[in-house]
């Protein structure tokens, strides 16, 4: 019976064994003082029992220094807890450069992964060994999570905006994928494997997965349908800042205040584009809330980080 | 029969003198029983998602059953008892009594209380019994602003009325703890009950407020589609999460304050001894209602919060833990050189001081960031709050119930069997919950009807442990109604207890005192008269 | 036994206690009542920073005029209500009565010149729902500028509906004599709560209705 009760998941990411390695730390740190506690308690309650000899009991007020000790003891300890915690925070929070880029769309009940080359997965995500991968993700309804347990780590998935996650897997082998957020009937239901391969296993999937459009290239599709060079382009009689090189820069907004153009900032400059104006430029871009699906937004998302900066500084709405 | 003195049972008989009734002692005999009836209710749910998740397969009831019985089976159990629970039931017949006075502040606004709680749980056993709920006790947007098509404002509506119950009995007790201690009763004379009640009323009054108009928001929201909660027309669904737990977490210290008032009472009874550092607890319970209030955000680290924002929340959340690990060990410290006797009281508040530590120590789980990503939203969770609710609140609800049953009732409960009960619930309480902590590291999400196959061994163990755990709270029922009838009949002070409401007569006449009482003496003054003949 | 006093509560053992009570229960009460506006300001103040240009817009199609009336209307109830109390404290009882009803009156007034007002706004097509008919830029963000509009004055209406009933039982009392100059704590507790509505009212105007309004 005991092969059938583990402990832990497998530990199959770069980060999965310093999640651990904090666990076992605070099992350590509570075991130790609720053994601590159990044992005064029970042995106190023996030794002290009434009976004959033991009817009345000692008066004592109290202790101002083990009031002080123990308080800034543990005060010590929770805090040597909260720095490794939040260090380790850091670590799952901020991806690393050059991710395998993958976009997820979570809907009720199921997750759509898509491959910067194309390939589209449904409740699966294949991933070569060794490589982090970055996850860009959102939700066509309600908030979901996206948990996979072996690698440690999970994000929400909300409606309307982009969260991100990243892991690094370091061991072969398929991995559940658990929908995290409660998101209605079905939520059970909302599971998958990540299946992590030998870097020459993924090539061979990735020739052999069905390949729809790169994301980039059905991005620069969209973008010309929707005829968006009409009023971004350099020039002075442009009427919306110039797209290229602007992914991961800082801009001015009307108000004065700044912002760093990400996912989320671009999107929202798509489905409500008088929300957070660029400073210099008028409010008439019309929105395309409803115009396009969660899938076309990232993908044109994907062609907009594709275009390279251009070499001359265009004047974005300063005295044209 | 010899005829029993005139009390607050007896002296009239008739169901108007019970319903209008302004004796706030028999007010929390009303609260008693509606407590009782949807602490089974909720229960219930509960047995039911138990023997659902017996088997890894969802092959008892429907997904969409499942959901509703695990957003009911914390509905009713949060709103309907472990939030009025122990202030409706203890603390309206105890305050009083504690403090010397002849009743609350407001005896109209406290039955007043009464029937906007029985009216908010019927708005809620309506949405029960017309098909219940399905968003969660959380209702998260926008799944429960536009998604869901089950009866979200009728249960909002309910939860929303009797907060007003949950307002109104807070303002009761600060307002009589300030205004109606009898002479020479000064703030550091007064048992930690009364301590313990007054940070919880604190909370009550600054707290139930904002949920009232998260609920109400969300009513708008799903009525009129107002935007503020939808994301496809411009509202941030995260807001509501703010507004939610700006109440939900500072609700849960209203949960345990109680709780640890009740342990104080007992643990200084049986062990004869005045509670160590009375004055570091009682700060303590006050620094609890206060840092309560800022560390909501724990629950919405991955909610897409800002990275800084979880650092705040983090540190906040280890701060809040400190003044709660004080108590418990002022509590254990007060059982040195005690004269320590384990009737069913004590044992309870000595299970309670071994769960509520587990509870207390694996929340630091969760505030640690790093590993809350891993176990968030997973039945790590589940069972860190189980440990904190059931074995805290409930296990010292209990104690607290046995403890002042033969006041309340002027008859003494079967002790063996009472204590057998609660060896029981201690043993069915751990087997049902310790799994959880592993099924949780191991991944299982919570709220799924269905798992995989390798989660069924540790769900077998919890269900099997729910089924002793539900023995154990069904004996109490049994044998605390049998000795309404047939059990010993207790005198005034059974335990010899100190505190103002052992010296009147069990039961207690109307009006508590005959003569308002005058303190001399310090709380827990165990001891006093036994050194005092001697030297 | 303890004499019969008139107006003491069996539970008390004084005027003067029950008075406290009765002061610090209603202060209890306002607390309560400031966090449940305040969840409603913290709402609207996070919408107004995410989208102030939206916010901006919205409250420059309130109008301005109307709401300096009806804030200068509600602030005078406040001094004739002050007024009222100062008459039960030197006994005279008409006075009271007076007081109380043209606090009242005035109360009323603000309400119905707030109907007036709702009924443009909802002929408009800004009643939040599914007939919103925004014009501007950016509708879905002064949508919620308009929820929040509907929902905080709505709230403070209600409020002001409860204070006109509270003080319409007051004035009853009051002709009956029930308040004497040692004897008047229900109407300093009712003086309270009106002056407490007054106060919400202080901070909704400028918040809602001032938005970018100056220079």
């Amino acid at each position: 019976m005991w092969e059938d009760l583990p402990l832990f998941p497998e530990s199959a990411s770069s980060l999965s064994g310093e999640v651990d390695a904090l666990y076992v730390f605070l099992i350590a740190v509570s075991a130790f003082f609720a053994l601590l506690i159990c044992a005064l308690v029970v042995g106190f309650t023996f030794k002290y029992r009434r009976r004959p000899g033991n009817e009345r009991a000692s008066r004592i007020e109290g202790s101002l220094a083990l009031e002080l000790a123990w308080t800034l003891i543990p005060l010590a300890i929770t805090m040597v807890i909260f720095v490794w915690g939040a260090r380790l925070y850091f670590a799952l929070s901020l991806a690393p450069e050059d991710c395998l880029e993958i976009q997820v769309i979570g809907k009720q009940w199921m997750w759509k992964l898509q491959h910067p080359q194309g390939q589209r997965e449904i409740n699966e995500l294949h991933i070569p060994l060794g490589r982090p991968v970055r996850l860009t993700m959102t939700s066509e309804d309600v908030i979901h999570s996206f948990f996979v347990p072996a690698f440690r780590t999970k994000m929400d998935v909300l409606p309307n905006r982009y969260s991100s996650v990243w892991f690094e897997p370091t061991r072969t082998g398929r991995y559940h994928l658990f929908c995290a957020e409660y998101c209605g009937t079905k939520h059970s239901e909302m599971i998958g494997t990540v299946h992590v391969l030998e870097p020459h296993e993924y090539e061979r999937w990735l020739r052999g997965a069905v390949a729809g459009e790169a994301p980039a290239e059905a991005g620069r599709r969209l973008y010309e349908a929707q005829r968006c060079d009409t009023c971004h382009f350099a020039g002075p009689e442009a009427r919306g800042p110039v797209l290229a090189g602007l992914f991961g820069r800082r801009v001015q907004l009307a108000d004065g205040s700044t912002v760093v153009v990400d996912e989320n900032h671009l999107r929202e400059s798509i489905v409500a584009p008088n929300a957070r104006l660029t400073a210099g430029w008028q409010a008439i871009m019309p929105t395309y809330a409803g115009l396009l699906r969660e899938e076309e937004i990232l993908q044109l998302l994907a062609y907009i980080k594709s275009l390279p900066a251009p070499e001359v500084e265009p004047r974005n709405g300063d005295g044209r | 029969m010899t005829n029993t003195p005139e009390n607050y049972i007896n002296t009239d008989f008739g169901w108007k003198s019970w319903l209008l009734t302004l004796d706030h002692k028999r007010i929390a005999i009303l609260y008693l029983l509606s407590i009782s009836f949807f602490f089974f209710v909720g229960g219930f749910f509960a047995v039911l998602m138990r023997i659902e998740l017996l088997t890894p397969q969802g092959d008892l009831v429907q997904a969409e059953t499942y959901n509703k019985l695990f957003t009911m089976h914390g509905l009713v159990l949060i709103f309907f008892f472990l939030i009025p629970g122990i202030p409706a039931v203890l603390g309206n017949f105890l305050v009083p009594m504690m403090i010397g006075a002849r009743d609350l502040a407001f005896p109209r606004l406290n039955l007043l209380s009464w029937y906007i709680f029985v009216t908010g749980g019927l708005f809620t056993l309506y949405a029960v019994a017309a098909g219940g709920v399905d968003t969660g006790w959380t209702f998260y947007t926008p799944y429960s602003s536009t998604y869901s098509n089950t009866h979200v404002i009728a249960v909002g509506l309910g939860a929303f009325i009797t907060g007003f119950s949950s307002i109104l009995t807070g303002l009761n007790f600060l307002v009589t703890i300030h205004t109606m201690r009898a002479p020479g009763l000064s703030w550091f004379r007064l048992p930690l009950f009364i301590w313990a009640q007054y940070a919880t009323s604190l909370i009550m009054l600054l707290g139930t407020p904002v949920i009232a108009i998260t609920i109400l928001l969300l009513a708008l929201e799903r009525l009129f589609r107002i935007g503020i909660f939808d994301p496809s027309i411009g509202g941030d669904p995260v807001l509501f999460q703010h507004l939610f737990w700006f109440y939900s977490h500072p609700a849960v210290y209203i949960m345990i304050l109680p709780a640890m008032g009740i342990i104080s009472e007992i643990i200084a009874c049986f062990a004869r001894k005045r509670v160590f550092g009375y004055r570091f607890v009682a700060f303590s319970s006050l620094a609890i209602a206060i840092l309560g209030f800022f560390v909501w955000g724990h629950h919405m680290f991955l909610s897409g919060q800002s990275v800084y924002a979880g650092l705040v929340f983090s540190i906040l959340s280890f701060l809040v833990a400190i003044p709660s690990a004080v108590k418990v060990f002022n509590w254990t410290a007060t059982l040195y050189k005690g004269s320590i006797s384990l009737t069913t009281p004590m044992l309870y508040a000595l299970g309670f001081l071994g769960l509520f530590t587990i509870g207390g120590l694996t929340g630091l789980f969760l505030a640690s960031l790093g590993l809350d990503v891993h176990v968030h939203d997973t039945y790590f969770v589940v069972a860190h709050f189980h440990y904190i609710m059931v074995g805290g609140v409930v296990m010292a609800y209990l104690g607290g119930i046995h403890f002042w049953w033969p006041k309340i009732f002027g008859r003494m409960y079967p002790e063996f069997v009472a204590r057998f009960a609660a060896i029981v619930v201690f043993i069915g309480f751990n087997l049902t919950f310790f799994p959880q902590f592993l099924l949780g590291y191991l991944g299982m999400p919570r709220r799924y009807h269905a798992y995989v196959e390798e989660f069924q061994v540790l769900n077998v163990m919890s269900s099997a442990g729910a089924s002793i755990l539900g023995f154990g709270y069904l004996l109490p029922m049994i044998y605390l109604v049998w000795s309404l009838r047939s059990g010993k009949r207790a005198g005034a002070n059974p335990w010899d207890a100190k505190g103002l409401e052992w010296q009147t007569p069990s039961p207690p006449p109307t009006t508590n005192f005959a003569v308002t009482p005058v303190v001399t003496e310090e709380a827990y003054a165990y001891g006093e008269e036994e050194a005092a003949v001697a030297g | 036994m303890q004499a019969d006093v008139p107006g003491l509560a069996h539970h008390f053992e004084d005027l003067e206690q029950q008075h406290e009570a009765g002061r610090l229960g209603m202060w209890a009460f306002l607390v309560t009542e400031v966090m449940f506006f305040g969840g409603l300001f913290t709402g609207f103040t996070i919408y107004w920073n995410a989208y102030p240009d939206a916010f901006r817009a919205g409250s420059h199609h309130l109008d301005v005029r109307l709401g300096t009336l009806y804030t200068a209307v509600l602030i005078g109830s406040s001094l004739t209500m002050a007024l009222a109390i100062r008459a039960a404290q030197v006994g005279r009882r008409r006075a009271q009565v007076g007081w109380l009803v043209t606090t009242m009156l005035l109360g009323t007034t603000f309400l119905v010149v707030k109907g007036f007002e709702y009924q443009h706004k909802w002929a408009d097509g800004l009643l939040p729902g599914p007939g919103f008919a925004w014009e501007g830029p950016d509708a879905p963000h002064a949508r919620i500028f308009f929820s929040f509009y509907f929902a905080m004055t709505g709230l403070h209406a209600l409020h002001m509906l409860i204070g006109i009933g509270v003080l319409l039982t007051m004035c009853v009392k009051a002709a009956r004599g029930a308040f004497t100059p040692s004897h008047h704590a229900g109407l300093e507790i009712s003086g309270l709560y009106w002056h407490f509505v007054d106060v919400v009212w202080i901070f909704l105007f400028p918040l809602l209705y001032l938005i970018g309004r100056h220079g």
